[in-house]
C-alpha cells in the first residue's frame, strides 16, 4: 500500500515537472530554441508573485493573474531584441547567450532578494488534503496536476484551432515560406516566447507555493523540464506530461528507498529511456 | 500601367553574384513569363521580387514604391504573392490549413476565398482534412496556388509550377489561369518549357547566366533567336 | 616553384615569445610573492580547461555544459588515489586522467544520442548523477567532502623545493602544484596545435566549417567526436585533479560546479575568442583581470560576466582575439596551409 501511495504522490509530482517542460517544449516545437536560462525564468516568475503578494496583500492566484501579462512582454521583449538575433543553423550562439542570460539572472535575484529560502504562502491550501481510502493526496498537488493537464490542452487548442496556431506550424516548419505568405517570423516568435513565459508564470506559482525557493534552483528545475520533454518526444505536449509523471515517478521512489537517491533515481530513469528510446516515447514522425 | 517593374536588379549568394541588371516589366492585367535553362537565375529573380532576398530599394518598384529593401512579409501585404518553386507546402499542416497561412493577420476582400479556391481545384475540397504533403504533386501545386490567391494578389508570381508534372497534370493546372486573371491578378510566370510559356504570355523573357537575353512578345521571336538566347550563342 | 607552409612571421615571433614565457614561468618562483605564485595556478589551470572547452565546442562542435563532471572525477580520483590506495598525490593525477576517460566512453555514448543543444544539457544531467553518486560513497567524504591526509601534504618535490628555495612547507606545495600547472598548460596548448595541424586536426577543422562536404570527402565524423570528448575529458580530469590538489579539500558541490568549471569556462573562450587558441588565452587574462577588479562585489560581478559573455556573442560572436585577428590579419598559431609562390629556378 505504501507502494500504491508512492507511485501515487510521483505522478502528481510529475503534473509540476510537466509544467516546468510545457513552455520549455513550446519554444523548442516553434523555433528550435533551448533556453538554459528556463528555469531561472520560473524562478523569477515565483519572486514576481511573491513580490505582488506582498505588495498588494492579495491571494498568490490573483497574484499571478497579475504578473502573467508582465511575464509575457518580458518574454516577447527577451525573443525581439536578443534571441532573434541569434537563432540560425549554428546553436552555439542561443545556447551561449541563454546560458548568460541564467547567470545574469541568478545573480540579479540574489543581488535583490537575496540567499535566504521564500516561499509564497497558500494558507490552508498547503495542508489541506484528501483521503482516498488507500491513499491520502495533497490538494495541492492536485491542483498542480489539473493546471499542468489545462495548460497542455489548452496549448493544442492554441496550436490546432487558432490562426496563430497554425502560423506557428507553419514557422516552424518553414520560416522562409512561411514569411512569403505574409507571416513575420520575428513576430511569431517574440509570441511564442511570450506565451511561453504565460506557462512560467503558472509553473512559477506551484513551485513558489509548493516549497521553499531561492534564487539559485532554476537550473535543478531546467534538467527536470529538459528530462521530460525528452522522454515524452520532442513537440509532444501529451509527452512531456508522461515523461514529468516517469521523472517523478522515479524520484518519490528513488526517495522511499533513500532520500539521496530522490534526485538520482529520476536521472537514471532519464538516462534508461534514453537508452531504450533515443528518440523518447512519442517522437512526432517528421522533423 | 506598370505594376511592377525592375531596373539594373543584381543579386548575390554571399560572394557569388547571381543577377547582373536584370530589367523586367509587368504591366497591370499582364501575364508575363520568365524562362531559361537550370540556374539561369529564374527563382532568385522571383526570391528578389518576393522579398525573401533583399536588394536595393529602387532596384524593384511595385505600384509606385521601392520596395526592393522590404521583407517578403511585408510585400505580400502589399499584394504580390508566390508560388514558391517546389510548392513548399507546410508539412504540419493540412491541406486546408495550408490554404488558410495565406490569410494570415488580415481581413480578405477580394474574389479568392476557400470556398472559391475549392471551386477552382474540386478535389482539394474532398481532400481538405488530409496533410498537405500527403497528396500527389499536381494536387500539392494546386494547394500551394491556392494558398498564394487566398489573400487576393495584385501580382502573382508563380515559380515553376509545371515542374516534375505529367502533360495532363500540367494541363489542368494551367486551365486555372484564366480565372485567376480575371479575378484581377497580374501575372508572372517563370517556366523551363517555353512552348507552355509562349502559349500563356503576352511578354516573354529569357534568362541566361543572371541575364535578360531576350525578351518581346511571343509572336516577334523566331526559333533561331530564342535557342541562342537560351542555351548561348555557342550551342 | 611553390612551398606549402603554415608558418607565418607572426607566428615565429610569437614562437620565440613563447619560448621565453615559459623559461621565465620556469624560474619565476625564485622571485615571485606566494600570491602571485597561486593567482598564476588559477589562471594556468582555468586556461587548460578553457583550451579543453575550446577543443570540444569550437572545433569539435560538442558544446558541452557538463565539463564539470571530469574536473569532479578527476579531483575525486586524485582523492581516491591517496585515502584508498595511499598514492602520493602527484602520480595519483595520473588516475584523475584515467577516470575521467573511463567514464567519458559511456557519457559519450549516451550524450552522442543528443543532437546540439539537448547534447549540451545530456552532459550536465550525466555531471549531476556523477555529482549525486559521488555524494553517496561515504569514504570520500560523502556530501560533505573531505581533506586530503596530513600524510599525503609532502607530495614529491615539496621537500626539494623547499630546501632549494628556502621557503616553508606550504609556499613549496604552492611551487610544486605551480610548476605542474604550468606544465599541464603548456602541453595542452602544444598538444592541441599539434593535433590541429595534424591529418587528423585538418578532418577536425573541415567538419567545423562544412560538416556535409568533409563527410563527403571521407572524414569520419563519430570517430572524431568520440576522439575530442575523450581527449577533452582526459585533460579536463587532470586538471581537476591538480585544482584540488592545490585547494586539498574536496566537496561534491565545489568539485562539481556547473559555475566555476563550466560558466567561467564558456565565458573565458566566448570572450577571448571560440575556435582559436589565442582566444581562450586572451580571454583568462580578461577573466582574471575582471575577477580581481571586480571580486568584491560578489554577484554584481557574475552578472557583469554574463553580461559581458552577452554581448560578445551579439555584437563580436568571434570574441575579442578574432576581433583583432579581423582587423590585423594576425595569427600566432597558424592551422591553415598557405602556398607559397618562391622565385627561381
Ligand atoms: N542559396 C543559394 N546559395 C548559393 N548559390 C545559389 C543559391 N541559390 C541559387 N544559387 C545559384 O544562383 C544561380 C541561379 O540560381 P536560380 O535562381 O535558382 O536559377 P533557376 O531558378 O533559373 O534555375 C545558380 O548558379 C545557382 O547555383
Ligand atoms: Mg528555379
Amino acid at each position: 500500500m505504501i507502494w500504491l501511495d508512492t507511485i501515487v504522490q510521483g505522478i502528481l509530482l510529475g503534473g509540476l515537472y510537466a509544467l516546468f517542460a510545457a513552455g520549455l517544449s513550446l519554444v523548442f516545437g516553434i523555433m528550435r530554441l533551448v533556453n538554459l536560462a528556463h528555469g531561472d525564468l520560473i524562478v523569477m516568475g515565483a519572486y514576481l508573485i511573491l513580490t505582488i503578494v506582498s505588495v498588494l496583500g492579495i491571494n498568490p492566484f490573483l497574484a499571478a493573474l497579475i504578473a502573467m501579462p508582465i511575464m509575457f512582454a518580458l518574454g516577447w521583449l527577451l525573443q525581439r531584441v536578443v534571441l532573434n538575433r541569434v537563432l540560425g543553423p549554428d546553436i552555439l550562439p542561443p545556447l551561449l547567450v541563454t546560458f548568460g542570460l541564467s547567470i545574469v539572472l541568478q545573480n540579479a535575484l540574489l543581488e535583490g532578494f537575496s540567499a535566504d529560502s521564500q516561499r509564497i504562502g497558500a494558507g490552508l491550501l498547503e495542508t489541506a488534503s484528501w483521503n482516498l481510502g488507500p491513499v491520502t493526496v495533497g490538494i495541492m498537488p492536485v491542483l498542480t496536476f489539473a493546471s499542468a493537464i489545462l495548460v497542455i490542452v489548452g496549448l493544442n487548442q492554441l496550436f490546432y484551432r487558432t490562426s496563430l496556431g497554425r502560423a506557428f506550424r507553419a514557422t516552424s516548419d518553414d520560416p522562409v515560406t512561411a514569411s512569403l505568405m505574409g507571416i513575420k517570423p520575428a513576430g511569431v516568435f517574440a509570441m511564442a516566447t511570450g506565451i511561453a513565459m504565460i506557462v512560467v508564470t503558472i509553473a512559477a506559482l506551484y513551485l513558489g507555493m509548493r516549497a521553499n525557493f531561492d534564487p539559485t534552483i532554476g537550473p535543478a528545475r531546467l534538467i527536470y523540464a529538459f528530462e521530460a520533454v525528452i522522454i515524452g518526444g520532442l513537440g509532444s505536449l501529451w509527452g512531456t506530461l508522461a515523461g514529468g509523471i516517469i521523472i517523478g515517478v522515479a524520484q518519490t521512489l528513488g526517495a522511499a528507498v533513500s532520500p539521496e537517491w530522490q534526485i538520482l533515481a529520476g536521472h537514471v530513469a532519464f538516462l534508461v529511456v534514453l537508452l531504450i528510446k533515443p528518440r523518447g516515447l512519442f517522437p512526432r514522425a517528421y522533423d | 500601367m506598370t505594376l511592377l517593374e525592375t531596373q539594373n536588379l543584381t543579386a548575390h549568394y554571399g560572394d557569388f553574384q547571381a543577377l547582373f541588371g536584370v530589367d523586367i516589366r509587368l504591366e497591370a492585367g499582364q501575364t508575363i513569363a520568365i524562362i531559361g535553362a537550370n540556374g539561369a537565375g529564374k527563382t532568385t529573380l522571383m526570391r528578389s521580387i518576393a522579398g525573401v532576398l533583399r536588394n536595393a530599394p529602387g532596384m524593384i518598384r511595385y505600384d509606385g514604391t521601392a520596395i526592393g529593401a522590404l521583407p517578403a512579409d511585408e510585400v505580400m501585404a502589399m499584394g504580390v504573392s508566390m508560388v514558391p518553386e517546389g510548392r513548399k507546402l507546410f508539412p504540419s499542416l493540412s491541406v486546408e490549413e495550408n490554404l488558410l497561412v495565406g490569410t494570415y493577420g488580415r481581413k480578405i476582400v477580394g474574389h479568392w476565398s476557400l470556398d472559391t479556391v475549392y471551386r477552382l481545384f474540386p478535389i482539394l475540397r474532398e481532400k481538405r482534412h488530409v496533410p498537405g504533403t500527403a497528396l500527389s504533386g499536381g494536387q500539392q501545386q494546386m494547394v500551394a496556388i491556392g494558398r498564394a490567391l487566398m489573400s487576393n494578389p495584385r501580382v502573382l508570381l508563380c515559380d515553376e509550377i509545371s515542374l516534375g508534372l505529367a502533360p495532363v497534370v500540367i494541363r489542368d493546372i494551367y486551365a486555372a489561369l484564366p480565372e485567376i486573371q480575371s479575378s484581377g491578378a497580374s501575372v508572372i510566370v517563370v517556366e523551363q518549357d517555353i512552348g507552355q510559356a509562349m502559349k500563356v504570355a503576352s511578354t516573354v523573357y529569357c534568362m541566361m547566366e543572371g541575364r535578360v537575353t531576350l525578351s518581346g512578345a511571343p509572336g516577334t521571336l523566331s526559333r533561331g533567336a530564342i535557342h541562342a538566347a537560351y542555351f548561348g550563342a555557342h550551342a | 616553384m611553390y612551398r606549402v607552409q603554415t608558418r607565418t612571421k607572426a607566428s615565429q615571433i610569437a614562437g620565440l615569445l613563447a619560448l621565453g614565457l615559459v623559461i621565465v614561468g620556469i624560474i619565476l618562483p625564485a622571485f615571485a610573492s606566494r600570491t602571485m605564485i597561486q593567482d598564476l595556478f588559477f589562471i594556468l589551470s582555468m586556461l587548460t580547461l578553457a583550451q579543453f572547452w575550446n577543443l570540444l565546442a569550437g572545433y569539435g562542435g560538442l558544446v558541452s555544459v557538463g565539463q564539470q563532471a571530469f574536473v569532479g572525477l578527476g579531483a575525486y580520483a586524485m582523492f581516491g588515489g591517496v585515502i584508498l590506495l595511499g598514492w602520493d598525490p602527484v602520480p595519483a593525477l595520473i588516475l584523475s586522467g584515467l577516470v575521467a576517460v573511463v567514464i567519458a566512453v559511456p557519457t559519450a555514448f549516451f550524450t552522442f544520442r543528443l543532437q546540439g543543444a539537448y547534447f549540451a544539457i545530456g552532459t550536465w544531467v550525466v555531471a549531476e548523477v556523477v555529482r549525486l553518486s559521488l555524494a553517496t560513497w561515504k569514504t570520500l567524504g560523502g556530501g560533505t567532502g573531505t581533506s586530503l591526509p596530513r600524510t599525503a601534504s609532502d607530495f614529491w618535490g615539496t621537500a626539494q623545493v623547499a630546501a632549494l628555495f628556502d621557503v616553508r612547507a606550504a609556499a613549496a606545495r604552492d611551487i610544486v602544484t605551480y610548476w605542474l600547472a604550468l606544465t599541464l598548460a603548456v602541453a595542452t596548448i602544444g598538444g592541441i596545435y599539434a593535433l590541429l595541424r595534424s591529418r587528423r586536426g585538418l578532418a577536425l577543422a573541415a567538419l567545423r566549417d562544412n560538416f556535409d562536404a568533409a563527410k563527403s570527402v571521407g572524414v569520419d565524423a563519430t570517430r572524431m567526436k568520440w576522439l575530442v570528448f575523450l581527449v577533452a575529458a582526459f585533460g579536463t580530469g587532470i586538471a581537476g585533479g591538480l585544482i584540488y590538489l592545490q585547494k586539498s579539500r574536496i566537496s561534491p558541490d565545489a568539485a562539481f560546479s556547473v559555475t566555476d568549471w563550466t560558466a567561467y569556462v564558456i565565458f573565458i573562450v566566448v570572450i577571448g575568442g571560440i575556435g582559436t587558441i589565442e582566444g581562450p588565452i586572451i580571454g583568462v587574462l580578461v577573466f582574471w583581470l575582471l575577477q580581481s577588479t571586480l571580486a568584491d562585489f560578489g554577484s554584481w560581478y557574475l552578472m557583469i560576466l554574463g553580461g559581458l559573455g552577452i554581448v560578445v556573442m551579439l555584437f563580436a560572436p568571434r570574441g575579442l582575439w578574432g576581433f583583432v585577428s579581423d582587423r590585423t590579419g594576425v595569427q600566432l598559431f597558424p592551422i591553415r596551409r598557405r602556398l607559397i609562390v618562391t622565385k627561381g629556378e
